[in-house]
């Protein structure tokens, strides 16, 4: 092969491509199928399954929040923006104290500037913020990039299940709350 | 009547000259779109692993189209010390010598725009007028890129001239004429030892100056490896950086024209041009006439299939290098080339 | 093409002296050439002003700082988890490896030590961002000299790797990952399984760039023999990385400081090349792209069982001192000077960014070159904006 000049070996690298492409299936079935071989996807004819992991977008159990600010606070753009009052509840049993409960007005979360380090999700200290992969929810305007609580509740439906991990691993798997 | 009127304007002069510009322009702009779709759309898609265009009308068959009309609603851009004459005539003068060159291109027994005895020699004259036109692009422009650009094509253009002259001197030399047409009769009719089950292509026995030719060609067309003068990652685009909207459309039509007309004058060279040994059917002329276009169109269709992957593999050479590979190397090698061939055209 | 002998160098640099001498005679002016910041070539917003002489170069002069975004003094008023998450940004090719030497200095001012299952997939995942980043630049070189196909190539096969870190960190670019005593969460159940696989890919696309890049001739006669460093001037000058381990040095931080990291329990090589031109440069990085992954194949059989992170309060004050990390990044040497005075924020971070010094060299080198050879020398010195800039 040292007599091959290098030139036509690189040509035969991409020749071999343009057939790989063109018959996936090898040149045992010459059916011209690029769709298939192209390593391409055709968005938005076809969509890429993303990771259960990946960052899409955040989503908001509004039961286990207590407007403790926490998220807010370690935002790096402050993006998270909550207002909430307290309120009087009723003694758990009879003739008990009564309870003060955190109300939450407003939980907006401003997706022109988030950063999808997700520092919010993981500082929670009552899991009410959770990761899911959803990804189209480009607007033409950008004040709608701001989601509020009921848009960020709808969210919690496409919150997908925390995976197993791998042998080996002391991590204890979370769970996700039923909406 | 119908018949007369058909009858007086095969003789007259005018309006055959209108009906040859009518098809040189037709059939240069539909090899050019064919050539842009198949190679620059899909082939090179192929070979990264894409598919290139898929939107614009079936399998993305209507792209070219669709960029035409986005080129037509740009806005014109002059450069404000731009000598606007030259800049804005650039373009045309190297379509024109494209347009040009295509007329020495023989189609079919009659299928022919002009047919004279210096054909090919016309040919490559006509075709070294896009010298011009790259310089005026350069220079035009006001922009030190373009005009680096255009000195480099200018200096390559003119070194590999030489090498693809003298590479179909050989040819000339075993048809025994420059009339193009008489070119392909001298394959058709020709000989291989004695057998002429396929003729005579002079690939095969001209294999050495078909090479020099196709490399000579590609530097004729600033393609990569010899594409320093539009050498994308340094000069932005050369001498075409400062134009936008249809006049670029104009350089880039032109590039593929240019690669479509150079092939068919490859193909008529030594491959035989519009005639293919057909086994065990008698053609006539007037089948010819249909048959040998479509045969031609075949023909540069794989020869650009080579031109263009090579020119998206390969990496580019620098100018001293180009240079070097020209003067020191094709120059020579051709000369032997036409050696060889005129002792074995005399001698055997 | 073919090398040129001493004695047509001697000629050809006597004739260029009397065209000089012609040149003041005639008073022909240089032409100032203006490379960047908007440019095809440079990998962002960098400026070259270059004087010309015809097609060579007298003096080229960079000109940084148009990417600046004050990540040093964005480091003081952030606390330590929002700069781990600002610092991916800097070399954005190869993230993960930005965070490790930021987060091994906190460490050492914690005086915390990460589990060693945090540092075998700590280790996993900078070689993985290795590979993506000098992949890149397999693809990257060849464009810049002229061949347009193996950059689609490198950013098909990367592909591979970024999918693969999503899958642990949830993010393709800004992973965000690495935290002080160890690392955010664990590797979901099949994941070492797929990345050896996606190692079997990266080493077949290897073969492929040798074959169709470093193989081809016109790609060679455009490498050997240009932008030739000595070893002692890139020492003088503070290069790093593969750029100093090509003209024959052999330092590698990994080997000689790992710092923690599971280097010293790996079985693996340092390239270097004896040349210095930047074809080696080329070639040392391909070596240890190979060789990366190599190591992560090494890593992944052996990952041990355990946490994945040290006790560490849930609010982080990192107590008073000073502290200096590098670490070989993809780029070169990056280290993290960093000093604090007892709050949640640091009282000031020192970023030693590895492409900042590597530019350095190239007034030097630039001078008396061609004008396609600038193009060449920058791509095989290999910077990113981020990271000169920062």
């Amino acid at each position: 092969m040292g007599l091959v000049p290098g030139l036509i070996k690189g040509l035969g690298v991409t020749g071999g491509t343009i057939l790989r492409t063109v018959f996936p299936d090898g040149l045992k079935k010459p059916i011209p199928a690029p769709s298939r071989g192209a390593e391409t996807v055709q968005y938005p004819h076809e969509k890429e399954e993303p990771t259960p992991r990946a960052r899409g977008v955040i989503a908001l159990h509004e039961e286990n929040c207590t407007s403790c600010m926490l998220c807010a606070r370690e935002c790096p753009d402050w993006c998270i923006y909550i207002e909430g009052h307290k309120e009087k509840a009723p003694p758990r049993r009879a003739g008990g104290k009564v309870r003060q409960q955190n109300i939450l007005d407003r939980f907006d979360i401003d997706y022109a500037l988030c950063m999808y380090c997700g520092i919010c999700v993981e500082v929670c200290p009552f899991e009410a913020l959770f990761w899911t992969p959803e990804y189209e929810y480009s607007e033409p305007r950008i004040a709608d990039l701001l989601h509020d609580k009921s848009r960020l509740s709808e969210w919690m439906e496409t919150v997908p299940d925390f995976e197993d991990y791998e042998a080996g691993s002391e991590a204890k798997k979370l769970k996700v709350p039923p909406t | 009547m119908i018949s007369s009127i058909l009858a007086s304007w095969n003789d007259d002069y005018w309006v055959q000259t209108l009906l040859r510009v009518a098809g040189g322009l037709v059939g240069v702009l539909l090899i050019a779109g064919t050539l842009v779709y198949l190679h620059l759309f899909k082939m090179v898609s192929f070979m990264q692993s894409r598919l290139g265009p898929m939107e614009a009308g079936p399998f993305g068959s209507l792209q070219l189209l669709a960029e035409v009309g986005k080129h037509l609603q740009k806005e014109d851009i002059f450069p404000r010390k731009a000598d606007r004459f030259v800049f804005a005539a650039a373009p045309f003068v190297i379509l024109a010598s494209t347009f040009l060159l295509v007329v020495v291109v023989p189609a079919g027994p009659d299928a022919w725009f002009i047919s004279n005895d210096v054909g090919i020699y016309l040919g490559l004259a006509l075709s070294s007028v896009s010298v011009l036109g790259i310089l005026m692009a350069g220079w035009g422009s006001a922009n030190k890129y373009s005009m680096l650009g255009g000195l480099r094509a200018t200096g390559q253009l003119i070194a590999y001239e030489l090498p693809l002259i003298l590479a179909v001197v050989g040819v000339v030399i075993q048809a025994g004429s420059m009339n193009m047409q008489t070119i392909v009769y001298a394959q058709a009719n020709g000989e291989i030892f004695g057998w002429d089950g396929i003729g005579n292509p002079y690939i095969l026995t001209q294999g050495v100056a078909f090479v020099i030719f196709m490399i000579a060609m590609q530097a004729e067309l600033t393609q990569a490896p010899f594409d320093m003068p539009i050498a994308e990652s340094e000069l932005v685009s050369g001498y075409m950086t400062e134009y936008s909207g249809m006049r670029f459309l104009l350089f880039f039509i032109g590039e593929f024209a240019t690669a479509g007309v150079f092939a068919a004058v490859a193909s008529v060279l030594f491959l035989g041009g519009w005639w293919a040994p057909i086994p065990g059917l008698e053609i006539d002329d007037n089948a010819w006439n249909l048959l040998g276009p479509l045969l031609l169109i075949g023909k540069i269709v794989v020869l650009t299939f080579v031109v263009f992957w090579v020119r998206f593999t390969f990496p580019r050479f620098r100018e001293d290098q180009l240079q070097r590979l020209a003067w020191k190397f094709l120059i020579p090698l051709a000369l032997a080339n036409i050696v060889v061939t005129a002792i074995f055209k005399v001698w055997i | 093409m073919t090398d040129i002998t001493d004695r047509q160098q001697l000629k050809y640099i006597a004739a260029q002296a009397a065209d000089a001498r012609v040149n003041l005679e005639l008073e022909t002016e240089g032409m100032t050439l203006n490379i960047g910041p908007q440019h095809p070539a440079t990998h962002g917003t960098l400026r070259i002003v270059a004087k010309l002489d015809g097609e060579q170069v007298i003096a080229a002069d960079p000109v940084m700082g148009y990417m600046h975004r004050g990540y040093e003094k964005l480091t003081e008023v952030r606390t330590y988890p929002q700069v781990t998450t600002l610092i991916n940004r800097i070399d954005w090719l190869g993230s993960f490896a930005n965070e490790v030497p930021f987060i091994l200095a906190a460490e050492q001012l914690m005086e915390v030590e990460a589990p060693p299952r945090a540092q075998w997939i700590r280790t996993i995942l900078f070689e993985m961002s290795r590979i993506a980043n000098v992949v890149l630049f397999l693809g990257d070189m060849a464009v810049q000299v002229g061949a347009v196909t193996p950059v689609f190539f490198a950013f098909r096969d990367r592909e591979h790797i970024l999918n693969q870190i999503e899958a642990v960190t949830g993010g393709r670019f800004h992973p965000n990952f690495d935290r002080i005593g160890g690392l955010k969460d664990d590797l979901p159940a099949g994941w070492v399984a797929e990345t050896k696989q996606v190692m079997k890919k990266m080493r077949a696309f290897c073969d492929e760039i040798e074959t169709l890049v470093m193989g081809n001739e016109i790609f060679q006669a455009r490498t050997r023999g240009i932008g030739v460093i000595p070893a002692d001037v890139g020492l003088q000058y503070g290069l790093s990385g593969a750029n100093i381990r090509a003209s024959g040095v052999d330092w590698d931080v990994r080997r000689d400081n790992p710092c923690g990291l599971a280097y010293d329990q790996v079985d693996w090589k340092v390239w270097t090349h004896p040349d210095g031109d930047s074809f080696s440069r080329f070639w040392v990085r391909l070596q240890e792209t190979r060789e990366a992954t190599k190591i992560v194949d090494q890593l992944l059989d052996t990952i041990p069982a355990g946490p994945v992170m040290a006790k560490v309060p849930r609010i982080i004050k990192v107590p008073a001192g000073e502290a200096y990390v590098e670490t070989e990044n993809p780029l070169g040497v990056m280290g993290y000077y960093v000093v604090s005075k007892g709050d949640l924020v640091p009282y000031r971070v020192k970023i030693r960014s590895a492409s900042f010094n590597n530019m350095s060299i190239s007034p030097w080198l630039l001078k008396g070159v061609y004008v396609p050879d600038i193009i060449t020398i920058l791509a095989s010195l290999y910077f990113i904006l981020g990271d000169i800039d920062r």
